[in-house]
């Protein structure tokens, strides 16, 4: 691996340089430029995601270290910089983005017509804006690009979306914000505490425990609405159907996870006693998360709604393994969104293939696509099966590994997600016996022609990962587990050293800052 | 001994400078008659940079001049660059403008020079009667350019209405002078700042800082002095109110931190609690009052009511940081607010201007420059990273996490959530909706000038946020060091 080499920087900016070549595109040719832009969206995407895998090939995976480091004076007044670094629990989110933004390109490759460069900008501005997400060490670095990702996805939601796209987007932008500007203030406030905005820094520092509560919960605004758990879910289901194919891709496939990747990456290391504090609180709305939305998602009509609901109660499994915080509750949380990255993407993407061809989502439309369409039906399985968490997907492996965690920590939760599971599989088998199975009656659904080869491009890659992960998982796990392990043996000596020495008083932090703490 | 001597006129020298240039062009203007006013709005603009220059060669380093009235530092450098950047894009703005208005006299840019003038005499105050001096010039200038365009009803209304409120503030602050000086006995800030080292102080002091501190908040446009703002922002001639929204509330600022910083610093406990009031009011009003404007200039109005609202966190919080985050603010609101009213300028259909904000609908798809610049304001405006307002609010909310004022703190971020609706819903307009009205062709070239630069500032302003932050945050120590 080379260290003077910014791999990650450019793998960031890198779409920026597309942005720039769309925009200096002639305009005097409408249907030439929008063409042009696909192709100068689809390369640039292309080249990223390859020099993203060149991320994962010199990735170190026997150190839980961060890796790559780069490091640059960026506010100088304000001891922030520029500091980018992955590590296992990082690097494969930095793979997922890279690669479904390639697919959404692929996917929106007919399905758009309007403002086409537009389109591609945006999509490219967004690859920016996650990837830096995940690689940023720095908070204020991280939340410029957490929140920036909301502009990008207002104008997706908003321009190409569907009937009720503006409220969707308002609805979208506002709740998202409003979680967000809190977690601001706790960044400020961890600014004030530790004089830096360094998250490896602010991993290891020791908060005050009255203080480490406030900053949990002001980060919890923010990620719980992002994951979403279930109250602060309701956006999604708006946001999901209103959006465009790919809009939702990265929705469900990226967005998502960055509240998942704020908790394992935030809560747990940096207010430990919080966490131990308010696991409780968070078991019980993933259990609501799991098995009411599972319920919900089992009486809708509209598959893009279904499956939207179906990434509520996923993501509930995902906050479930986090706050066990057991080595395998979390690998299996982290594989378990690497799972539902690519299958509830490749979900949203089979139900655009049927929209293009019938500018519908409605499930009583169709009926009897596997006598019409065959191969779009098997692909369609295959995800279907992962989603339910059927052994050999990628979706086992994440279940499997949660309920493990879940089970050492509380019989009961582990007990109640898995009713998640079973309900789970009744919806999912449900959609698909109403949209596959039966006779064709229909003339419109009889004339609808199998996938095609751009589609199955598409597909074809998200097949093979979904066996990949459910096949041989090590091949995942073995970067992860050390930076997990970390992350655990963190936790509990921080747990462990608060049960030695109970708090003297509230005002410890107070009292080190007086002792000469760092600030302006 | 002479009242003054030679060297003591230099620190004042980008004022008597910018007066005797004032002066100048007012010649050439009547000398050369109606077809002078571009050489002389030209002329202007040149002598706005050239006092920036001055201002620059007289340097940081505190100098107190004309027997302690006048005061330079680096704080008032910062400033005063600021207010005259202001001044000059918006006689750039006006010229295009007043010339299809038919409003293009001479004066204009000469009454801009005179209230900046003014301006700069407000921001180096260092004596009560200095600072009111400074006031009434530039006040006196504002009440006219107001009533510019004065055929027609709203422009002499706003004048009207600017100059009754004014003038009542005016009163305010000059009562609130009065008590201050009979309550102890001078009216140099370094004398009071001397006479309270004891902590010893009488009540009428305490009035005397309520009245002066109304009069600067109805001159700064804070909740609940704010009242005019609407009216005239919408009544005057755009460029006007894009001159209003930017420099005079820049000055305005300046002179609220100096006068409460300097020479009532240590009554800052007594002080803090009317601008967190103004503060959280301000914010509040800015952002509900907004939501169903349906003229953009109103808009706008409610917004720098807002903006001014976060502003004052910083001033609220009285500390170094605090002040610090207050400059970057209001700096970066400058350019936020000349590049939305370059926007404005250019919403002209048929030859007449339109107002209304359902005017934007479809922009992006007639005018998509044009759209791209006002989105990237909003978005700023709105404080989504990573637009240069994320930076500014950034910086005030630290301030006020750094002295503990965690209320205040809270609301600014919800209140900022609020404001975004408003903002959101201009650039909904702009993406989502059909297009409406398409505009008139071509843009003037010195908008597309300020637009391209604004905006460019605006969206870049994170890659380089370094010249702009430490100058900040040394104008905001040599305060404290004075």
């Amino acid at each position: 691996m080379s260290n003077s080499f910014p791999i990650l920087s450019l793998t960031t900016f890198l779409p920026l340089v597309g942005v720039l070549l769309i925009f200096m595109l002639p305009r005097r040719d409408p249907v030439l430029m929008a063409q042009n832009a696909r192709w100068i969206a689809l390369w640039t995407s292309l080249i990223t995601f390859v020099l993203s895998l060149f991320i994962w090939a010199w990735f170190d995976p026997a150190t839980a270290e961060f890796q790559f480091l780069e490091q640059a004076e960026w506010l100088p007044t304000f001891n922030i910089s520029y500091h980018m670094g992955v590590d296992g629990i990082s690097l494969f989110f930095v793979l997922l983005s890279t690669f479904l933004t390639v697919l959404c390109i692929l996917a929106s490759w007919q399905a758009i017509r309007v403002r086409v460069r537009e389109y591609m900008i945006t999509f490219l501005v967004l690859e920016t804006l996650m990837v830096g997400m995940f690689c940023a060490l720095d908070l204020i670095a991280f939340y410029m690009f957490f929140e920036g990702v909301l502009i990008p996805m207002f104008l997706i939601i908003g321009i190409w979306g569907g009937p009720r796209r503006v409220y969707s987007a308002f609805k979208f932008f506002l709740y998202t914000l409003l979680g967000s500007v809190l977690m601001l203030l706790a960044i400020l406030a961890i600014y004030y505490q530790t004089g830096t905005t360094d998250i490896p820094t602010a991993m290891a520092f020791d908060f005050p425990p009255g203080m480490q509560k406030w900053l949990f919960l002001a980060f919890f605004a923010s990620f719980a609405v992002k994951v979403p758990m279930w109250p602060v879910h309701t956006w999604l289901p708006d946001a999901h159907v209103e959006a465009p194919t790919a809009g939702s891709v990265i929705l469900a496939g990226v967005l998502l996870k960055m509240g998942g990747y704020g908790f394992v990456r935030f809560s747990l290391p940096m207010f430990p006693l919080a966490t131990a504090y308010f696991t409780p609180l968070i078991f019980t709305l993933s259990i609501i998360a799991i098995i009411y939305t599972s319920l919900v998602a089992l009486a809708q009509e509209d598959m893009k709604k279904l499956i939207a609901y179906s990434s509520v109660a996923h993501m509930g499994i995902v906050t479930l393994g986090i706050f066990t915080v057991t080595e395998e509750g979390l690998q299996g949380a982290v594989i378990q969104m690497l799972s539902h990255g690519v299958v509830s993407a490749a979900l949203f993407l089979i139900v655009g293939v049927v929209y293009d061809r019938l500018h519908t989502r409605e499930i009583a439309r169709y009926g009897g696509l596997a006598d019409v369409m065959p191969r779009y039906a098997v692909a369609f399985m295959i995800f279907m099966l992962a989603s339910i968490g059927l052994p050999g997907t990628s979706g086992f492996i994440g279940e499997f590994l949660v309920l493990l965690g879940a089970f050492q920590v509380s019989t009961w939760a582990a007990f109640l997600a898995t009713t998640g599971s079973i309900l789970g599989a009744a919806y999912m088998l449900y959609l698909y016996r109403r949209v596959v199975f039966g006779v064709v009656t229909r003339a419109e659904v009889k004339a609808m022609l199998d996938l095609s080869p751009r589609e199955i491009l598409v597909f074809a890659p998200l097949v093979a990962l979904v066996l990949w992960i459910g096949i041989y998982p090590n091949s995942f796990l073995r970067p992860i587990q050390p930076s997990i392990s970390n992350l655990v043996e963190r936790v509990e000596n921080a747990q462990a050293a608060q049960l030695d020495h109970p708090p003297s008083s509230r005002f410890a932090g107070r009292a080190a800052r007086l002792a000469g703490m760092p600030r302006n | 001994m002479p009242i003054y001597s030679a060297p003591d006129l230099l620190p004042a020298l980008p004022e008597i400078f910018l007066g005797c240039s004032a002066m100048a062009l007012l010649m050439v203007g009547a000398f050369r008659g109606e077809g002078s006013t571009r050489i002389v709005s030209w002329l202007a603009v040149a002598v706005l940079v050239a006092a920036i220059g001055l201002v620059l060669s007289v340097g940081t380093e505190r100098h107190v001049a004309l027997n302690g009235m006048f005061i330079t530092d680096g704080f008032a450098a910062f400033m005063k660059i600021f207010v005259l950047i202001g001044s000059a894009a918006s006689i750039v703005l006006a010229m295009d403008y007043n010339e299809r208005e038919r409003i293009a006299r001479f004066e204009f840019p000469v009454l801009i020079l005179l209230a900046t003038t003014g301006m700069l005499m407000m921001i180096s105050a260092g004596d009560l009667l200095s600072l009111y001096i400074g006031l009434e010039l530039q006040s006196l200038a504002l009440y006219v350019v107001a009533a510019f365009k004065r055929d027609t009803v709203e422009s002499s209304e706003a004048g009207l209405k600017y100059f009754v409120l004014g003038a009542l503030s005016s009163g305010m602050l000059l009562y609130g002078c009065s008590l201050i000086y009979g309550f102890s006995g001078t009216t140099s800030f370094e004398r009071l700042a001397a006479s309270f080292a004891g902590g010893d102080y009488s009540i009428g002091i305490i009035i005397g800082i309520v009245f002066v501190s109304v009069g600067l908040a109805f001159k700064c446009s804070a909740v609940p002095f704010h009242m005019w703002t609407p009216d005239v922002y919408e009544g005057a001639p755009t460029p006007v109110t894009a001159f209003f929204s930017v420099a005079p509330k820049l000055a305005a600022i300046a002179l609220f931190i100096r006068f409460l910083i300097e020479p009532f610093g240590g009554l800052a406990s007594e002080w803090r609690q009317i601008i967190q009031f103004i503060a959280v009011a301000s914010m509040l009003l800015g952002a509900f009052a907004a939501i169903n404007q349906r003229n953009i200039k109103r808009l706008m109005a409610y917004s720098s009511i807002g903006h001014v609202g976060y502003a004052l966190i910083g001033l609220a919080a009285g500390t170094e940081v605090g002040i610090r985050g207050v400059l970057i603010y209001m700096a970066i609101y400058v350019f936020m607010n000349l590049g939305t009213f370059a926007v404005i300028l250019c919403m002209r259909r048929d030859g007449r201007m339109v107002e209304a904000i359902e005017d934007l609908a479809g922009l992006s798809k007639t005018r998509p420059a044009l759209a791209l610049a006002l989105a990237i304001f909003m978005f700023s405006m709105a404080g989504i990273p990573p637009l240069a307002g994320f930076f500014s609010k950034l910086y005030v909310f630290l301030a006020a996490i750094d002295a503990g004022l965690y209320p205040l703190a809270v609301i600014g971020v919800v209140t900022s959530v609020v404001g975004a609706y408003y903002y959101l819903r201009i650039v909904k307009l702009m993406y989502f909706d059909e297009p409406a009205v398409v505009f008139d062709q071509p843009i003037g070239g010195e908008i597309r000038t300020v637009l391209i630069v604004t905006a460019a500032l605006v969206l870049f302003f994170f890659v380089v946020p370094g010249p702009l932050l430490t100058s900040a945050e040394a104008a905001a120590a040599a305060l404290f060091a004075g």
